[in-house]
């Protein structure tokens, strides 16, 4: 039966949203455990199979059940997927934030809540639907307790009904997410999400501002999570050895990987052609991987900023010795407790410069999945090539959150192990100084343990030898050695992936930045044009060591701000250390560092700011 | 011409002269055990006729991590950092799993530093011959106390330890470890015997070499002193190797000898000596440790012996192919399989 129990009238004010068709943001909020992650990413995968861009964003606690989790799922015609700092549509779930949740929102904003929360005593300018949740789950759930979490499939029918999603793409979706295996689930929560949606149907009519509308703007997409992306990028590019200490936000990558390799490299002897190693810390992991590099395997790691720490040691040795490496951070808010499951850059000057002695070594800045296949690839060949570590600096935000993407692209590209002697070379050559510069880019030849031949050998160790590799002190020899690292670190500069660069005619101020930053500062660029009629020009650095492309991005600008996700502006920060005074003195720093990922309007509003000093 | 009669050099079984083992010139003092423990890695790789460029050698940091320079300079050699060894070493043997590996370290670098690697080593049977050159103390900072110095035992200043020891041999048997043995730089034959023993095992060996520092740990009050091993290491058994490639199969005198057959086909014969031990048994190895604790004896020999578990490699289900040597097509999944994903992504 009917009731009018959810009848507010519409709330007055000039704030209020109008007719608001695929442009907006819905919020989630609720505990974790409570199985809300498959409602929340049924929710999306519906709004993206209507081919509507989407993008998704959990913030989640370091906890496994009952601490505050919310969800952003961000609808955007513009195609617009990095986050929106404002909520418009809210389903509150969660006794413990839903009165601050609620205070939170705009006026105008839509807000459907658990109805014994009685959050409409709070306010009377929000658009509010309670939900009696649980007098609704007991007929759709029998077992009492699978209720909590079957609970949660109830809004994701509510709010179907309201926002106009195909109740078919809900059940796909549901389907697909339960997987073939776990039919009875699904259909349980398909009971559920029906039930959502007939109740809503029968009780819900008020008007509210925000609709969803099939439209072509996914087609040929994916949806994928950035360390998968990553992982399968380690597999296509013929990683052999991963060892691993698990580490939040970089453990799914590894477990993905776990997952595809038993699938892709399973031999015909059924037997593996790969080995991934769950070491006992960090150190012994890139220890492993050092072991397994020296020995001519294609090895990885893949960690987040505290493991990176404990692995400086043998980082430091890896580019000493110059044995080939490659290390996944996927970086977050550390060290320690307190928001391990948050977002930031909080690596970049640590990983360029990592280690004792002079050092510096190359990074990878991803956008997105798709760079994150395509990079690894990169992270492999330039760590063969140039017989260093290499490391790839994606985030918690790229790394566990689903991104809308474009497939995967496949390389068949020549896979380059870079300057590796056989026993016929050394037949050939009659033998070898393992840290001479032959051939004027400062990377010298190798050898592999177990090559057959007399001449093979020869003994690795630390900072100090001379180009024969043998044990040395001498002044000269040291010089010599790091002399020589210096010229085939600028040798990489030359191979690594060159910036994105998008110039805005006529304009005076540019902007800089790296990884997942490029949402945000792609759709703050249109911003600044549109409603400041402000021309911005971007470029996003895609690798460190950096190549002429910023000189002359910065030369042909007044000002350059540079985007952190970090308080001490660690990209910054880095570029001034290789920049001449004349270029530095043009660059602004943009920091935002509050464990969510950066949003357009902040960088906007902080440039704004900054040009009206 | 000359006609000057050479005659043939002496050669092992694949035709290498025994100078094809040996390594740099050593820099350790005159007279280190460590020394002794080269020149008989030297001897057990060319008896065994181990081809030299099969060999990985690594280390970790102290005196005894230079070692490898001192041995086989046809191999491949790694002096790591300080107690991470075990890492590396694993890392090089998974990518390669036809090399022969051989890690050499210290009491400092294993007990102390490398404490937590080399306890997971001991969890996984890689095969690998763990060599802990043994002196009780840390030589290249000049004479502090390791963790492998016995309780009450004196430093060269007097001072006494009053920490108890730890006993890589004990943690190795518990661990999981598959060949562990406990034996004498001084004691040319055992530390031979064991050291082939090694060779022949597809699994972990742990060999506790005490080798004595002449400088910092030789006087009296040491319980790891030249002096001091003389008077109280007990043999647990004699023990001779028969390598697989040798013909001579000499008769087992009943009830004097066991026989275990090695991974490689080889014999290794154990002659009882003063009591029936049996390197099989699990529990009486333990318990025979502690006692020779309690009793002030370095039992030396090969505590256990396990030819029965299976090794890292089958653990990880690992291709026969050293992932080193794995071509390309192998490496590179095909475009269907990635075309196969994406379609399930959409």
């Amino acid at each position: 039966m009917s009731t009018t129990l959810t009848s507010p009238a519409r709330p007055d004010g000039d704030a209020a949203p109008a007719g608001v068709v695929n442009d907006f943001s819905i919020q989630v909020a609720t505990a974790n455990g409570s199985g809300s992650q498959t409602s929340n990413t049924v929710l999306m995968r519906a709004i993206f199979q209507m081919g509507i861009p989407v993008s998704g964003k959990n913030m989640f606690p370091s906890n496994i059940q009952g601490l505050p989790t919310w969800f952003t799922i961000r609808a955007s015609k513009h195609g617009w997927i990095g986050r929106k700092k404002e909520v418009d549509f809210l389903v509150a779930m969660n006794p413990e934030t839903a009165r601050e949740d609620c205070l939170d929102l705009e006026p105008g904003r839509v807000l459907v809540y658990d109805e014994p929360l009685k959050l409409n005593e709070l306010r009377s300018d929000l658009v509010m639907v309670p939900v009696p949740f649980d007098k609704l789950v007991g007929p759709v759930c029998p077992e009492a307790k699978l209720r909590k979490l079957v609970k949660n499939m109830l809004y994701d029918g509510v709010v179907a009904y309201m926002l106009d999603i195909e109740m078919e793409e809900i059940r796909k979706a549901l389907f697909k997410q339960f997987g073939p295996k776990k039919v009875k689930a699904a259909e349980l929560n398909w009971g559920a999400a029906q039930a959502g949606y007939d109740w809503a149907k029968a009780n819900v009519h008020v008007e509210q501002p925000y609709r969803l509308e099939r439209m072509k703007g996914t087609q040929g997409k994916i949806i994928i999570e950035g360390n998968t992306a990553t992982a399968l990028g380690c597999i296509f590019a013929g990683c052999t050895f991963v060892a691993w200490y698990p580490i939040t936000p970089s453990s799914s990558l590894v477990e993905s990987m776990i997952g595809y390799l038993k699938r892709l490299r399973t031999g015909p002897d059924g037997k593996g052609t790969y080995a991934v190693v769950q070491a006992e810390d960090e150190l012994a992991s890139i220890g492993m991987v050092i072991g397994a590099g020296w020995a001519g395997a294609r090895a990885m790691t893949a960690t987040a900023g505290p493991g990176v720490s404990l692995m400086s040691e043998f980082v430091g040795l890896a580019y000493y010795t110059e044995i080939p490496a490659v290390i996944v951070d996927v970086q977050r808010v550390g060290p320690s407790t307190g928001l391990p499951t948050r977002t930031m850059q909080g690596d970049i000057l640590s990983n360029a410069t990592l280690s004792h002695g002079d050092t510096r070594h190359p990074i990878l800045f991803p956008s997105g999945p798709e760079e994150c296949f395509s990079m690894a690839a990169n992270a492999f060949d330039l760590a063969e090539q140039f017989q260093t570590p290499v490391f790839i600096n994606t985030d918690l935000d790229l790394g566990m959150n689903n991104w809308m993407s474009d497939p995967l692209p496949y390389s068949d590209a020549p896979i380059r192990r870079g300057k590796v002697l056989s026993s016929a070379d050394l037949d050939r050559l009659g033998g070898f100084a393992r840290y001479r510069d032959v051939d004027g880019d400062g990377v010298g030849y190798r050898t592999l343990p177990g090559t057959n031949h007399p001449a093979a050998s020869y003994f690795t160790r630390g900072s100090g030898h001379n180009e024969m590799a043998q044990y040395s002190e001498r002044p000269e020899d040291y010089v010599n050695n790091v002399d020589r690292l210096s010229r085939k670190f600028n040798s990489i500069r030359g191979a690594v992936p060159q910036p994105e660069i998008d110039a805005a005619a006529g304009a005076r101020i540019g902007m800089v930045y790296c990884g997942t930053s490029r949402e945000a500062c792609r759709e703050s660029q249109e911003q600044l044009q549109r409603e400041q009629d402000l021309p911005v020009s971007t470029l996003r650095l895609r690798a460190y060591p950096y190549t002429r492309a910023l000189d002359e991005f910065i030369d042909s600008h007044e000002v350059v701000y540079v985007i952190d996700q970090n308080r001490d502006g660690q990209l910054f920060q880095l570029m001034r250390l290789d920049l001449t005074l004349e270029r530095i003195q043009k660059l602004r720093s943009v920091r935002y560092y509050t464990g969510l990922p950066i949003d357009a309007r902040t960088i906007t509003d902080e440039i704004l700011r900054q040009e009206a000093q | 011409m000359s006609t000057t009669a050479v005659p043939p050099k002496k050669t092992n079984h694949i035709g290498l002269e025994v100078v094809q083992y040996k390594g740099g010139k050593t820099t350790l003092c005159a007279g280190c055990g460590h020394n002794a423990v080269s020149e008989r890695i030297v001897e057990a790789f060319y008896e065994m006729g181990v081809e030299p460029w099969r060999v990985a050698k690594l280390s970790g940091i102290g005196c005894s991590s230079k070692s490898p320079a001192y041995f086989l300079n046809l191999s491949h050699g790694f002096n790591s950092v300080h107690g991470r060894a075990p890492a590396v070493a694993t890392g090089a043997m998974l990518a390669n799993r036809d090399l022969l590996g051989i890690v050499v370290t210290g009491d400092g670098d294993t007990a102390s530093i490398g404490i937590g690697q080399f306890m997971h080593l001991l969890r996984r049977n890689l095969p690998l011959i763990y060599i802990i050159e043994d002196n009780g103390v840390y030589g290249l900072t000049k004479g502090q106390f390791s963790a492998t110095s016995d309780y009450g035992a004196k430093s060269k200043g007097g001072s006494l330890n009053e920490m108890h020891k730890l006993d890589c041999c004990l943690l190795g048997i518990e661990l999981g470890a598959t060949l562990v043995a406990r034996t004498f730089s001084g004691d040319k034959r055992q530390l031979l015997a064991i050291l082939k023993a090694a060779i022949a095992h597809k699994g972990l060996s742990i060999i506790d070499v005490i080798s004595p520092c002449v400088t910092f740990n030789d006087h009296p009050g040491s319980t790891m002193s030249y002096a001091y091993m003389k008077e109280h290491d007990v043999a647990l058994h004699e023990l001779d190797f028969i390598p697989h490639f040798d013909d001579i199969r000499l008769e087992l005198e009943e009830g004097e000898a066991r026989d275990v057959t090695m991974h490689d086909g080889s014999i290794l014969r154990v002659k009882k000596l003063g009591r029936d031990y049996d390197p099989t048994d699990k529990m009486g190895a333990i318990r025979t440790l502690h006692e020779a604790e309690d009793a002030q004896e370095v039992v030396t020999g090969i505590l256990y012996l396990n030819t029965q578990t299976k090794n890292f490699f089958d653990t990880l289900h690992m291709t026969d192919t050293p992932l080193a040597s794995l071509p390309e097509q192998v490496t590179r999944p095909s475009k269907a399989a990635l075309d196969e994903i994406m379609e399930e992504l959409r």
